[in-house]
């Protein structure tokens, strides 16, 4: 093997590290969009990475629907701790009271579609011009037309038929005032990278990932987590299992899958074995064939 | 493993969707729920056959027209490599899809239907790979089940493709008889011909070398941002933030920071995982000199012994990204690198037909559109550091942005 070669690993996080200071230079207000998911978790690593030995150069931005896993906040609130870095909460609940958005209502409510607003609000009010997120090319269809620069109008909206070229490795951050760009620095890996990579950064990561024992509903094919959240339905029993999540979002859309993956080693193996996609298990993706663009044209992640 | 980046190009029905279709089914990178939706897709729309084209054909216009607006990429792996597919549409903006595509490739995979040869299409495909200076080029000569699995057949299309391919910029070219849609030689090798002892596709594309694709000899390091800590333990440390472009940097190296002239000597190659010994393209590090002299984004540290051209005044091909034609006399900012600075296009020396090859110099060459290829002469505000497109990639090509709209309107590959 030639001397000077990377493996592919060791190319994508240079190529992320290459746009997160990107992001650094080109922008005045750049923020990270930080969910407690794991690629959020992989963004903030390698923008910790890209700034060393000086300390991140953004705020972590968390858009807080209200219904978390405990442990998500846990581990969030350790790691800005850890890391020395500015914490900026978006909060649903905050822009339902001001009555920004209102609740759904109905059996498959959720606030998944409300984040938009608030994001939207967050960005405008922090005046912030760059928003990266853990997005990925493979885990939707819409997001495989992605670019790493994505712009967004001053309504904070993606036109996905009128994207900019993005040519070799050069970024084109340009814009109005008001308008801002959202920018996907692990847009090229895949699942299975992700999960590569933390394991063999040994990145901490929420213990909601591993196997373990939980109260849950079967609904849709899934397994959904209890809490002070869900109705049951008819016909519906909680049980107890042994289960994992795959993807982690709110509480009351995220479903688990039974697994007894409790390593970063056996979680690989359970990826690499694994004949569905993650988002499978996610309710938000599931409303209509083309949910994820149509979220993403207002504003979504 | 290695990370392979690889374009598709082909027209509306040669059979490029089965091919990428069969490329990641083989290798497992279709998932079940992804293929129960588009079979439910492909039933619902009256498809007799499960269309894979809309496992990415993801925008509801996409799905809607049944065509591919957008580069799409796709990604697959095998134990040997990982791959990164740029699966460019045939239809529409079609050069300007295919030369984004080929701008990050190690290889393009032209396809020909083995029936109808040689068309203006796999001229069009070639050249603009060829302009992009892709480094490896595999002509996958597709349909051979309806052509009779003919090895003459196959003989004359290499034959008649070697022919142009010498008017080309590519040094390795390869030639593989395949049917994407039973799998022969694309995964598994084909029992229909034996006359064929070469690789199939994915063996090629397991095993091509791709190590010598960077630049190792020229040193350069374009300057992305600085950091500085600003804290107790690193209070005075300056470090020269980016991703080699060039050569290869080692601490003590002497070095000239460009445009200013300034020298200094390499202290040290710094990374959150340790300083290195060595640091080579594509690598992301931070860099610290000796001396304390001013550098700041856009600058690029190059070796003293071996020098890029500082010029304002560049030629090079431009591709035409934008609806908007070319204005005459407008400025346009120019991106090279980490370096911006203001442009204006002074001459257009000729015009490319894309189908004929020939250089067009009369008056209709200086009204530029999208797709358009050109030759031209740009005069900048500042001076910028130049390579030739064909000895780095990085470092040889850039973009112009409208000054009005903020949009990327060009693309261009310096030529020395």
């Amino acid at each position: 093997m030639h001397k000077y070669y990377l493996n592919h690993l060791q190319e994508l996080e240079s190529e992320a590290i290459f746009v997160i200071r990107e992001v650094a230079a080109q922008f005045d207000k750049p923020a990270i969009l930080f969910s407690g998911g794991k690629d959020s978790i992989v963004v903030t690593h390698l923008a910790r990475k890209a700034f060393w030995p000086a300390k991140i150069p953004m705020p972590l931005i968390h858009i807080d629907t209200g219904h978390n896993f405990p442990e998500t906040m846990v581990f969030r609130d350790n790691l800005v701790k850890e890391l020395g870095v500015q914490l900026i909460v978006g909060s649903v609940e905050e822009s339902i009271k001001k009555g920004r958005v209102k609740e759904e209502t109905g059996l498959n409510a959720s606030r998944n579609a409300l984040q938009i607003t608030t994001l939207l609000d967050t960005i405008e009010q922090h005046k912030i011009d760059a928003a990266i997120g853990g997005a990925r090319r493979d885990e939707e269809k819409a997001r495989a037309k992605e670019r790493f620069f994505s712009h967004r109008d001053d309504f904070g909206q993606w036109d996905p038929k009128n994207q900019r070229p993005e040519l070799w490795n050069i970024f084109n951050g340009r814009k109005q005032m008001g308008e801002h760009f959202r920018v996907f620095p692990i847009s090229n890996w895949t699942e299975m990278d992700v999960w590569n990579y933390i394991t063999q950064q040994n990145i901490p990561i929420p213990p909601l990932y591993f196997a373990h024992q939980r109260e849950v509903v079967y609904r849709d094919n899934t397994w959904l987590p209890v809490s002070e959240f869900l109705s049951l339905r008819e016909g519906e029993s909680v049980e107890k299992r042994l289960i994992r999540f795959r993807t982690l979002g709110d509480i009351t859309i995220t479903g688990g899958i039974e697994s007894d993956a409790d390593s970063l080693e056996k979680i690989v193996a359970e990826v690499a074995a694994v004949r569905s996609t993650e988002r499978g298990n996610r309710g938000d993706d599931k409303r209509s064939e083309t949910s994820m663009e149509d979220r993403k044209k207002l504003g979504y992640f | 493993m290695e990370l392979l980046r690889f374009t598709t190009a082909g027209s509306v029905d040669d059979g490029k969707s089965t091919l990428i279709g069969r490329l990641l089914y083989d290798s497992k990178s279709i998932f079940e729920d992804q293929l129960a939706a588009v079979q439910l897709s492909s039933e619902r729309k009256g498809l007799q056959h499960v269309d894979l084209s809309l496992l990415t054909d993801g925008l509801r216009a996409e799905r809607e027209q049944g065509i591919t607006i957008d580069v799409a990429y796709r990604y697959f792996a095998t134990p040997k490599r990982k791959f990164i597919i740029a699966d460019t549409p045939g239809h529409i903006q079609y050069t300007r899809n295919m030369v984004t595509g080929a701008s990050t490739a190690n290889l393009a995979l032209i396809l020909v239907d083995a029936r109808k040869g040689i068309v203006e299409q796999t001229c069009r495909h070639s050249f603009i790979a060829s302009l992009l200076k892709i480094p490896h080029l595999i002509v996958c000569i597709n349909k051979m089940d309806l052509a009779d699995y003919s090895e003459t057949t196959f003989n004359e299309i290499v034959e008649a493709y070697t022919e142009f391919a010498s008017k080309l910029d590519v040094t390795d070219i390869r030639y593989i008889p395949i049917s994407a849609l039973n799998g022969d030689n694309v995964v598994n090798r084909s029992e229909n011909m034996p006359w064929y002892q070469g690789a199939t596709l994915l063996n090629t594309l397991e095993t091509i070398h791709i190590g010598s694709d960077y630049n190792h000899i020229d040193g350069r390091f374009p300057v992305q941002t600085i950091i500085r800590p600003h804290s107790d333990e690193h209070h005075d440390y300056r470090g020269y933030a980016g991703r080699v472009a060039g050569g290869i940097f080692r601490p003590g190296d002497q070095v000239t920071v460009l445009p200013s002239g300034l020298s200094s000597k390499i202290k040290s190659i710094d990374t959150f995982n340790g300083a290195l010994t060595e640091a080579f393209p594509p690598m992301s590090v931070s860099i610290t000199l000796e001396d304390d002299i001013d550098v700041s984004r856009g600058d690029m540290i190059v070796k003293q012994n071996n020098q890029p051209h500082v010029s304002q005044d560049i030629d090079m091909m431009l591709c035409w990204l934008n609806n908007k034609p070319m204005q005459p006399g407008a400025k346009y900012y120019l991106r090279h690198t980490s370096r911006e600075v203001r442009s204006m296009i002074k001459e257009v020396v000729y015009k490319i037909d894309i189908n004929t090859l020939q250089r067009i110099t009369d008056e209709s060459s200086t009204d530029i559109k999208m797709n358009d290829i050109t030759r031209v002469r740009l005069r900048t505000t500042q001076p910028i550091m130049l390579d030739a497109y064909r000895k780095n990639r990085n470092t040889g090509s850039v973009i112009l942005i409208d000054e009005a709209t903020n949009e990327t309107v060009a693309a261009g590959m310096i030529v020395d």
